[in-house]
């Protein structure tokens, strides 16, 4: 074990798999020498090569598409858009093309290789344009995975599977807690499954459910509510798409309650879905309305961001709430 | 030039404008099927000239017939190449036939000519069980692994910078292959255009951009499409090498995309290709162009017809007589037929391969909503006539 922090995990993920295997390339804006802007790709460049690592012209369509048809061609491409917020120049390579390849093509081609790495979410003081969440917008696409890491443990296992799934993944990286989050990292490597959600502490009140940054809050939450008497079991969802409702239904299924938050706006955010579909399968167990506590409706915010996050005191109102009702 | 380059100063502000730079189009064969004088012609054999001109007129036929079928009612859409033959033929013979192609959906020809059947054309626009795309895409949406053919996506330009990431891979890998990107004039307006040349020159991919200037978008005319001299000489503001050529002469295109795979393979650097010609067809079954251009536009380019044009150089070479030509064109008409029979009595792909290939293996969620839809069916078998009678029962 060592002490790392989530770019760590991330930049030593990262080597494993360009180690290991040849086919693993990194690019995207500012990757190369420099590292890129967080410093994810920190001397791989050295390590490994400019032809492997290596900075791309300033236009994120054309990383992902380049992207897309490297890894048709067979090869591992682990491309990075600088910021979440920018990843919509390439909205269509990635919702027409990558998540379409296998299926368009009856899996004549597909670019399973491809792992699309990108920093998201506020509390940075990054105003509109450095702070959204959208994973909302990908989670209506089939043939993408969207996995969310909480912590560094579970960034380095997660983005290993990303990068080996034969699926393209959309990587979301909680840039607030890049260097703030730090944990027991194994050295070696080692994989966390995709698709699979973990409980991270058993209740019996109320369920909690969130993904990335948003688990601090989330814990934060549960600590000010355990010392109100009500247990809350925690849940990080982990992987967006395809999301484990399994473990979800399960809780709620002994809980009686749920609770779901992220950053993303209120207003078609993953959270309604998640609402929907456990109504559907856990009606009978219900003992309250389903909570969401989300961002508002509004364009993310600066001076006000503060206000705008869903934190831990938001949280703590809605369990009580929901417990209460 | 970037900021550390040698600057060239000049002390009074001058603006440049591109009028001057024209660039020329290299042509070779004249209508007639002599070729011009002090004209570098390619170095073209006998079976490999015999080989393009077959796929020229089987693409020909095929386009006729399929149109026709369309208007049947036989078929729901199709595109055709009329026109476009010695472009799309033509650079698929200049290639080594492990070159990856990245087409728009006008390049049919290219798959002709590099061997893809008539049942497999079939089979994909009738959307039938044995259509390797499993009936997801329209019509014309062809692809073919073995024939290093990538299957056709409708958004336009996206294979473009695709073609130069596919390049950059077959690069690393050492293969001494190339990639093919094909487009249309119009194509070329889209973000994706751009930066997919910007990348290839930066990261010297052998990549060819093949463009197609056919004149229309579909109604829209290239005078609406770009100011300026075309597509080629893009290729210089992002320090790439570049020719035209005249896209309805066979020669020209054959050695012009030669020398371009040489550049590509051997040195590492993309090319750009522009090929002038004119969509003699409409841009679709479901466009018709009287409404945007004359009917004496037309004839003027139907008499510059690349088929014809080769035919007079094979005729003038001594390689082809009109009776060959004759029993060709009707032995392909012949089979056309005959193989739309078969293709359009096949069934739909089932209904169990709706959830396949979304990924790699099919997850719960998509298990779980195929079986809600096949109890769905089953409740009204008579509403789903084509998979109610062939679910397994899983």
């Amino acid at each position: 074990m060592a002490k790392m922090n989530l770019l760590q995990a991330i930049n030593n993920a990262l080597d494993i798999a360009m180690a290991e295997n040849e086919k693993v390339v990194c690019f995207g804006e500012d990757v190369g020498v420099f590292g890129g802007v967080f410093r994810a790709t920190s001397h791989l460049q050295e390590k490994y090569g400019r032809a492997r690592c290596f900075n791309t012209p300033l236009v994120e369509q054309g990383i992902i598409g380049f992207a897309n048809g490297l890894a048709s061609q067979g090869s591992v491409p682990v491309a990075e858009i600088q910021f979440a917020d920018y990843i919509f120049p390439a909205f269509d390579q990635i919702v027409n093309e990558s998540a379409k390849f296998r299926y368009r093509s009856g899996n004549l081609f597909d670019v399973g290789g491809l792992t699309i790495r990108t920093p998201y979410g506020g509390g940075i003081a990054g105003g509109h344009y450095h702070s959204q969440s959208p994973e909302a917008y990908f989670a209506q696409t089939p043939g993408l995975k969207v996995v969310v890491p909480r912590n560094p443990h579970q960034a380095k296992g997660l983005l290993l599977a990303s990068i080996r799934d034969a699926n393209p993944v959309i990587f979301f990286e909680p840039k607030r807690i890049y260097r703030a989050s730090v944990g027991d990292v194994p050295e070696g490597d080692y994989e966390l499954p995709l698709g699979k959600a973990e409980v991270v502490k058993e209740g019996s009140d109320i369920t909690l459910l969130a993904w990335g940054a948003q688990m601090e809050y989330l814990e934060k939450a549960a600590e000010l509510a355990e010392k109100e008497g009500i247990s809350c079991e925690l849940i990080d969802l982990r992987t967006i798409l395809p999301w484990d409702r399994e473990t979800v239904a399960a809780s709620v299924r002994k809980t009686g309650r749920l609770l779901i938050s992220h950053e993303a706006p209120l207003t078609g955010g993953f959270a309604g879905e998640i609402a929907a579909t456990i109504q559907e399968h856990c009606f009978l167990h219900l003992e309250s309305p389903i909570a969401r506590v989300a961002g508002l409706d509004t364009p993310y915010p600066l001076a006000l961001e503060k206000e705008y996050l869903p934190d831990h005191l938001k949280i703590y109102e809605a369990i009580k709430r929901s417990v209460n009702f | 030039m970037s900021t550390d380059t040698k600057e060239r100063a000049v002390h009074a502000p001058q603006f440049i404008r591109g009028d001057e730079l024209q660039i020329p189009t290299y042509k070779v064969l004249k209508q007639d099927g002599t070729t011009y004088k002090g004209a570098t012609l390619p170095d073209l054999d006998k079976d490999t000239a015999l080989r393009i001109y077959r796929a020229m007129v089987r693409t020909r036929v095929l386009d006729e017939r399929m149109l026709a079928a369309q208007r049947q009612g036989r078929l729901s859409f199709y595109m055709q190449s009329t026109g476009e033959e010695a472009t799309t033929v033509g650079f698929a013979a200049a290639l080594d036939d492990e070159d990856m192609i990245m087409a728009q959906y006008r390049e049919q020809g290219a798959l002709v000519y590099r061997g893809f059947t008539l049942d497999e054309f079939m089979n994909q626009l009738f959307s039938n069980e044995l259509d390797y795309g499993k009936g997801r895409q329209m019509p014309i949406h062809y692809g073919s692994a073995k024939l290093h053919y990538m299957t056709i996506s409708s958004p336009l330009a996206t294979q473009i910078p695709q073609a130069t990431g596919y390049a950059y891979g077959q690069k690393l890998a050492g293969d001494k292959k190339c990639t093919v990107a094909v487009f249309g004039e119009g194509a070329a307006s889209e973000g994706d255009f751009h930066a997919a040349l910007n990348m290839a020159s930066v990261l010297k991919t052998p990549t060819i951009f093949l463009c197609r200037n056919n004149g229309y978008a579909i109604s829209t005319p290239a005078s609406e499409q770009f100011a300026g001299d075309g597509i080629a000489p893009r290729a210089l503001g992002y320090g790439m090498h570049t020719i035209r050529v005249d896209g309805n002469d066979i020669l020209a295109v054959y050695s012009a995309m030669t020398e371009a795979r040489c550049i590509a393979v051997e040195q590492n650097e993309p090319v750009l290709v522009e090929a002038m010609s004119y969509r003699l067809a409409a841009h679709s079954s479901s466009d018709d162009p009287s409404g945007y251009r004359s009917k004496k536009e037309e004839e003027k380019w139907r008499n510059k017809d690349p088929l014809l044009r080769m035919k007079h150089w094979l005729q003038a070479k001594n390689w082809w007589s009109d009776d060959e030509d004759a029993a060709l064109f009707e032995a392909d008409r012949r089979e056309v037929l005959a193989t739309m029979k078969e293709a359009e009595k096949r069934p739909a792909p089932v209904i169990e391969e709706m959830i396949t290939d979304v990924y790699d293996t099919p997850p719960a969620h998509l298990k779980e909503q195929l079986e809600g839809l096949k109890a769905h069916v089953r409740l009204y078998p008579e509403a789903y006539p084509a998979t109610s009678g062939r679910m397994n029962n899983g």
